[in-house]
């Protein structure tokens, strides 16, 4: 048979299938057919390869041509007039978007076009395709750590290229390896942390929709570097896209025997279950991920002693995000050298964001760690859609929120940290004027009000405290102490909540203080009087304390 | 065991013993203990919509637990339900994208229309209500999923049309 000469890419995830891509997909196949294309054009199904709100996508390829917000019934004059007379068909052509390279191509086969490290398969290969994660190098650089390196070695790789954990914290993993390794145990476990909780964050659900072969590569090097046996991908029980497609990878690399015991006939035994989460934002949090794994209630543990030393079962576990096992493969095979080589000095490597709110292109985006805010919002999301730049908040709910003073901060662990502020999950949320800071604020302090796990009482009573703040403030009822007593309680809390669910309101809310003063204190009402404490009451607390 | 409580269960004839025998097939697939919980609980909520306190007690004595840890598990995690719920449940995305692209207007509109506040369920049981902190959909905000169906760029305008699709 011919090879095809063109590739139609359809990115089947979560936000297109609500816009009717199958029904598209399957347009496509039957016109193509109809028209007796079939050697010629190729129809794939694909992740997504980054716009999250122009319906339903396809790229056609070598072309470089996006469509966007197609129905079935543009899907005749596309192949009429697109892949039949070579004229693209302008009237549904997405401005601005840059397509993904064709899937056999050669410059695909090396990430320099996009620059991408995490993503660069997703929106280009099947992802329930463990034949074309192969031919684009896939489980290439597990056979290497298998073959050509001693677990220490890979472990010293990792370290060398300065890889952090993309969860949020940022803590260096090829030092958390190194602590799991040297533990002795019966058996050791990896994680993968798929529980993705954050309000507004949706990279790892997207990096699991495209491309789940390169999690599963990630977390096989990890088990060999770190000496374990079985690893567990703990997902979201709502994201069923990403726990269907993780399950077949699963089983299409154990039918190769990618997974399972004796991998490339080295003695290396691993293999992977998944485990759905049940909805609890605490369980972001490794120990009480490992917790609720354990078929308890998710709240987390007291360390020391660290997961690396006791983890799920009691037995030494490590616990890495998505994004941060996804980039593993690459800096493996391609060295640490080369991956330092992207981002910055403190940051090296990519980072994976998803861009929303009051932009053109909202969507998935992976760039070199170090790009401002100020170019996310005009080169990657097209700009502000409706009035001007406000504010944003940086890393989902628990995230800092930035004003414009911040627009031109380098974006990386580092430079964020010299100005106060954190990097955190990888969402950036976009605002214009319209939004109002203590409605947001307050809208904030209700979710970490209600996911608060109830173990602590700093986090228990110190959310309530604030969501009823931050509801005076918004009302515009505040008492005249009621700004500084919210300061108090938020630094209170991250001194002495025992997770970081109750630490991280502290970030919004100081944040907030710092770039919008005067907007908070608009919300006091200098007449309202807080009530007083009934003087029997008082007099009670008082002798208690 | 499992009969006792058939006709005072508000399960709409979900709790036959097809689905029971089910049930005990796929908790004998699974390691006995605590470790399997959340997974039997996920599939029982598959089958019968909620977990009523007779699957819970079920549960515990199928694993070895006690009724009062699966009880914990179960109101710990949003996911898991003991309301019986609506043919169609419905689920409005409260996290902040969706918050600032006007989550708050479509919750009343929703709650207009329905005729019930979050937590409840249409007296004809046809819909429930519920709230979400983000379901990773966020470039389409406003989100509202019902059932496993994920609708975007939902205004209030949009509604009547989508909810009259569920019947």
């Amino acid at each position: 048979m011919s090879k095809p000469r063109m590739f139609l890419l359809v990115p089947i995830d979560a936000n297109t299938v609500i816009a009717g891509a199958r029904e598209v997909k399957n347009r496509f196949s039957l016109e193509i057919g109809k028209r007796g294309l079939a050697g010629e054009a190729k129809v794939i199904e694909t992740g997504s390869f980054g716009p999250a709100d122009a319906g339903v996508v396809v790229a056609v390829q070598p072309d470089g041509v996006v469509y966007g917000r197609l129905a079935p019934d543009d899907v005749p004059r596309i192949v009429e007039e697109h892949l039949v007379k070579g004229r693209p068909y302008v009237e549904r052509i997405l401005p601005g978007e840059k397509p993904p390279p064709p899937p056999e191509s050669e410059d695909a086969r090396h990430t320099q076009l996009h620059g991408r490290v995490v993503l660069d398969n997703c929106g280009r290969i099947d992802p329930d395709s463990i034949e074309e994660y192969i031919a684009n190098d896939g489980y290439f650089a597990l056979g290497q750590a298998l073959t050509a390196m001693t677990p220490a070695q890979v472990i010293e790789e990792v370290k060398a290229s300065g890889l952090r954990g993309r969860g949020g914290a940022g803590f260096p993993t090829g030092l958390k390896w190194s602590f799991c390794a040297p533990v002795k145990a019966r058996e050791k476990y990896v994680i993968c942390n798929a529980d993705e909780g954050e309000p507004g964050t949706f990279k790892d659900r997207l990096i699991m929709e495209g491309d789940p072969h390169k999690v599963l590569e990630g977390m096989a090097i990890c088990a060999y570097a770190i000496g374990a046996t079985r690893g567990y991908v703990y997902i979201r029980g709502e994201y069923a896209i990403s726990i269907e497609r993780m399950q077949r990878a699963i089983d299409a690399a154990r039918a190769k025997g990618l997974l399972g015991r004796n991998i490339f006939g080295r003695g290396f035994n691993f293999d992977i279950e998944i485990r759905k989460g049940a909805g609890a934002y605490v369980c972001g949090e490794e120990t009480a991920l490992i917790e609720s794994m354990e078929g308890k209630r998710g709240l987390p543990r007291l360390k020391p002693p660290f997961p690396a030393q006791s983890g799920f079962r009691g037995m030494p576990t490590n616990v890495n995000n998505v994004e941060t096992l996804a980039n593993v493969p690459a800096i493996i095979r391609r060295g640490a050298a080369w991956f330092k080589s992207l981002g910055t000095a403190g940051t090296p490597g990519t980072k994976v964001y998803t861009i929303l709110g009051h932009i053109n292109r909202p969507g998935l985006i992976e760039v070199p760690a170090g790009v401002t805010l100020r170019e996310i919002i005009e080169e990657y999301g097209g700009g502000m859609q409706s009035g001007s730049f406000h504010m944003a908040q940086l890393g989902g709910t628990a995230g800092d929120i930035l004003g414009r003073e911040m627009l031109d901060v380098p974006l990386d662990y580092d430079a964020l940290q010299k100005v106060g502020h954190s990097l955190g999950s990888g969402a950036i949320l976009i605002m214009n004027e319209s939004v109002n800071v203590r409605d947001f604020l307050h809208a904030c302090l209700k979710f970490f009000h209600h996911e608060s796990c109830g173990r602590c009482g700093p986090c228990r009573n110190g959310l309530h405290v604030l969501r009823d703040i931050t509801g005076r403030l918004k009302d515009g009822k505040a008492y005249k102490d009621d700004p500084g007593l919210m300061q108090e309680v938020a630094l209170a809390l991250k001194s002495s909540a025992f997770c970081p669910l109750g630490q991280s309101p502290a970030a919004p809310i100081m944040s907030a203080w710092r770039y919008f003063k005067d907007d908070i204190l608009s919300g006091v009402d200098s007449n309202a009087a807080r009530p007083r404490m009934a003087r029997s009451l008082r007099a009670d607390l008082s002798a208690a304390i | 065991m499992a009969n006792t409580s058939k006709s005072s269960c508000a399960c709409n004839g979900a709790c036959t013993d097809a689905v029971w025998g089910e049930l005990d097939e796929f908790i004998a697939c699974q390691e006995r203990g605590r470790n399997s919980l959340i997974t039997v609980l996920h599939k029982a909520q598959e089958l019968f919509g909620y977990l009523p306190v007779d699957v819970q007690k079920h549960i515990a004595k199928a694993l070895g637990l006690t009724v009062s840890e699966v009880l914990g598990v179960v109101t710990f995690y949003h996911y898991f339900s003991m309301q019986p719920r609506g043919r169609h449940t419905v689920n409005v995305c409260m996290g902040t994208a969706c918050y600032v692209r006007g989550a708050k207007k479509v919750m009343q509109a929703i709650q207009e229309q329905l005729g019930i506040k979050k937590g409840e369920t249409t007296p004809d049981r046809r819909f429930s209500l519920t709230t979400q902190r983000c379901f990773g959909a966020c470039g389409l905000a406003p989100v509202v999923m019902i059932d496993n169906d994920v609708h975007g760029r939902i205004t209030p305008q949009k509604l009547a049309k989508i909810l009259a699709k569920y019947e």
